[in-house]
């Protein structure tokens, strides 16, 4: 079947093309952050959505001419695939809620709400903020976490892989106008978990080897042994893990298909990038700091 | 089979079979969350007017008021609480109407005070079986109890019929007792009182004194002088929370209402009668609600989700790795039903970002696995025999294996500790199959492993030995 044998594919030495990828996606995400924005759901921004059917059949135009009543006329009205309507408008209160609904049931008849979301915009900041302490506060454990069980260079090329697979995934985001809702920052934890996950599968393995080799080879040549040893267990693990976030995207319903894709592609950018940023910042640090004196010594923190 | 095996696979199996003991039959056992299950989320700000300040005592007010109503509404184990300074959280499971529970959050609380036309009876108590000693005597209870109960519904019904030609008249109840009030003119309203306090009577009684502003001292003399020696009904948004008697004509604005009052009923009448005449201005700053057919719709969809998800991850470690894959897929089954076992033991709510942790969990589960079998394979390429293999392999992967996990559980800690409601879901799930994938992967395989090796099975060399050395 598929690699049986140890590979011995020379990652490293392709590192440099594979800083010019990372290095143009992550300014590209960075630039279409600034220019284009975030599509904040109301969770971050505010806002009130509703979503309900309707006895009779009814267009999205016919809806729209329900709610312009109410200057909502260019709200964003869609007809999902079951036949209901989803409205997400500005901060509505609650009279003007119950105005809307009669005004739908006047001329409807009987309407069905299956879901009221309104959240208002103080409340939206507070999110925002929360959200931003979580992430700063996941990244800052992490870090600490793997100084204090490797060595701080591995800390440091960890959380930057994190950065970049975070930052991709936000621009992602921002190409496809895809919502950020709550759900969406508790799947960026979850890459940020994942994605570092993978890292230190790798740099465990460099860990070892150093210890057991490194007198051996040079430092270049360990990463590359690294990977290579960890290779299938990388392409294994990120398969199992595709395979049921693949099957959640395809079926898992409007909310929970937004939350996968988000860990969808956050597996596939970790991936990557627990070779291409990780190992290949490990190796770009660790040969600067060669030519400045002898090879690093790893400091043994032991399990 | 070495006596150590049996007894670590029996150890494992009396897990096995007590969590499914323990969660089956399955209803009921795991607390959805209100996304799934459908209900509402509310968060209201009490927002200060100029003659009605935010405090500490009207924040409470409005937590009374709201409890007042909710208990009318009929939803079963709402949460009503405070969150923060001037926030009140409630959460309504199960509201099948949300445009009903909208209307009811968030409206000024109406306290009357209105005569009292017709008084029924209270609602009869259902006999308990286990009250009584025989059988005769339950019969007769419960005959005593259909008769008060029709003498119950007829007095309703006979109220009902009056208020329809006299429009003035309406029928209540006292929710606590479910006494039936025939209603009439409403005196005073809830504005005309200045304020209502916990006092205690001359006997040492609990009781609940009554201050009204100079137009409302008229009022309550003229409502009192019509109806000394009946009773006047105290109505909390079409609740009657009190019934006293008027003993005389009370002048001067000032009222004590005395009673068999416990010292906490006191209060709560006090709270609730303020309520009624300082309403904070009350704003829905957050409300999610969710029908319930669109959560079951979501537990579809997340179900399927997982069992495809699954099959397919099951299906993929038994071709790669053969038997061992299938020992894996031993331990990914128990690894599931340790996760439910464990979301109801801990009484923990599973909501829908949580289905996804668990169906992402399934990917990620298997990987300590995995981790462990390549290992296996290096040590079986290096030539040791199956035994030393496995020791090794799961020595080496376990401390990787460990590392790993902690950094998602670090991420999970977190989204915990900021998340709300379905976010903290997820985290739990997310942390509970983080340490569940961490005991099968290593425990659950390895036992299995260490038993498959002592029998000598030869199938485990299958796909793990290399076809080609290493140059």
């Amino acid at each position: 079947m598929f690699l049986r044998n140890v590979p011995k594919i020379n990652f490293m030495d392709r590192r440099k093309i594979a800083f010019m990828i990372s290095g143009a996606l992550v300014l590209l995400s960075l630039v279409l952050l600034s220019v284009r924005g975030l599509n904040l759901g109301i969770d971050f921004k505010g806002g009130t959505v509703f979503q309900f059917t309707l006895a009779q059949n009814a267009h999205v135009s016919d809806v729209r001419a329900v709610l312009s009543q109410f200057g909502l006329g260019n709200s964003v009205i869609q007809k999902a695939s079951d036949g209901s309507f989803v409205v997400k408008a500005k901060s509505l209160g609650r009279e003007t809620q119950l105005k809307i609904f009669n005004a739908l049931k006047k001329r409807f008849g009987e309407i069905n709400i299956l879901r009221i979301e309104s959240v208002g915009p103080v409340i939206g900041k507070e999110l925002r903020r929360q959200a931003f302490i979580a992430l700063v506060l996941a990244l800052g454990g992490i870090l600490l976490y793997i100084t204090m069980r490797f060595k701080f260079d591995f800390a440091v090329v960890s959380v930057l892989a994190l950065i970049h697979d975070s930052t991709i995934v936000l621009g992602a985001y921002s190409l496809l106008w895809k919502e950020i809702n709550l759900p969406f920052i508790a799947a960026i934890l979850t890459i940020v978990g994942y994605s570092l996950n993978d890292t230190i599968v790798v740099l465990d393995r460099v860990r070892e080897n150093l210890r057991a080799a490194s007198r051996r080879f040079d430092y270049k040549t360990l990463i590359n042994m690294s990977i290579n040893q960890t290779l299938s267990r990388t392409i294994n693990t990120s398969l199992t893990t595709l395979l049921p976030v693949l099957t959640l995207y395809l079926f898992g319903g409007e909310v929970l298909s937004n939350f996968a894709l988000a860990l969808l592609l956050g597996i596939i950018v970790g991936t990557y990038s627990s070779i291409y940023v990780a190992g290949a910042l490990l190796v770009e640090w660790n040969l600067r700091r060669k030519t400045k004196g002898r090879s690093p010594a790893l400091r043994t923190t032991r399990a | 089979m070495k006596r150590r095996d049996l007894i670590r696979l029996a150890i494992i199996a009396g897990i096995i079979v007590a969590a499914i003991a323990y969660l089956f039959p399955i209803e009921g056992k795991i607390r959805l969350g209100l996304d799934l299950k459908g209900g509402s989320h509310i968060i209201l700000q009490c927002v200060p007017t100029p003659n009605a300040p935010v405090t500490e005592d009207s924040v409470n007010r409005v937590l009374e008021i709201l409890r007042n109503r909710i208990d009318q509404f009929g939803v079963t184990e709402p949460v009503i609480q405070r969150a923060g300074t001037n926030r009140i959280l409630v959460q309504l499971p199960g509201v099948k109407d949300p445009q009903a529970a909208m209307e009811l959050l968030g409206k000024t609380a109406l306290l009357e005070f209105r005569e009292v036309v017709n008084v029924g009876p209270e609602k009869p108590l259902k006999p308990q079986r286990k009250n009584y000693s025989s059988e005769n005597e339950y019969e007769e209870a419960l005959k005593n109890y259909k008769e008060a109960m029709k003498e119950y519904e007829d007095t309703i019904k006979k109220f009902k019929e009056r208020t329809k030609k006299e429009r003035e008249l309406s029928v209540n109840f006292n929710r606590e007792t479910g006494r039936v009030y025939l209603l009439g003119k409403t005196w005073l309203t809830g504005k005309y009182l200045k304020n209502a306090r916990t006092t205690f009577d001359r006997f040492g009684t609990p009781a609940v004194s009554l201050e009204f502003n100079s137009e409302g001292a008229k009022l309550f003399e003229e409502a009192t002088r019509k109806n000394v020696g009946r009773q006047l009904a105290i109505v909390l948004d079409g609740n009657v929370i009190s019934a006293p008697v008027v003993q005389e004509v009370i002048s001067g604005g000032k009222a004590q209402i005395t009673g068999d009052f416990t010292l906490r009923e006191a209060q709560k009448l006090a709270i609730l009668l303020r309520a009624g005449a300082l309403p904070v201005k009350v704003e829905v700053i957050e409300n999610r609600t969710i029908g319930p057919t669109l959560g079951q719709d979501s537990i579809r969809k997340g179900i399927k989700a997982g069992l495809f998800g699954g099959a397919l991850v099951f299906i993929f470690m038994l071709i790669y790795y053969g038997l061992m894959g299938l020992v894996a897929d031993l331990a990914l089954a128990v690894n599931i039903l340790l996760i439910f076992a464990a979301l109801a033991g801990l009484e923990a709510t599973l909501t829908l970002p949580g289905i996804a942790g668990i169906v992402l969990n399934i990917g990620m589960a298997v990987d300590g696995n995995i981790l462990i079998f390549e290992r296996i394979k290096e040590e079986l390429r290096e030539g040791k025999t199956m035994r030393a293999s496995i020791d090794a392999g799961f020595r080496k992967a376990f401390r990787t294996i460990f590392d790993a996990n902690v950094t998602t559980l670090i991420a999970a800690a977190v989204l915990f500790y900021f998340g709300s409601g379905p976010i903290k879901g997820f985290a739990v799930t997310l942390s509970l199959g983080v340490i569940i994938s961490m005991f099968t992967a290593i425990v659950v395989t390895r036992s299995i492993l260490d038993v498959l090796v002592s029998m000598k099975v030869k199938a485990l060399r299958v796909l793990m030995v290399p076809k080609v050395k290493e140059g």
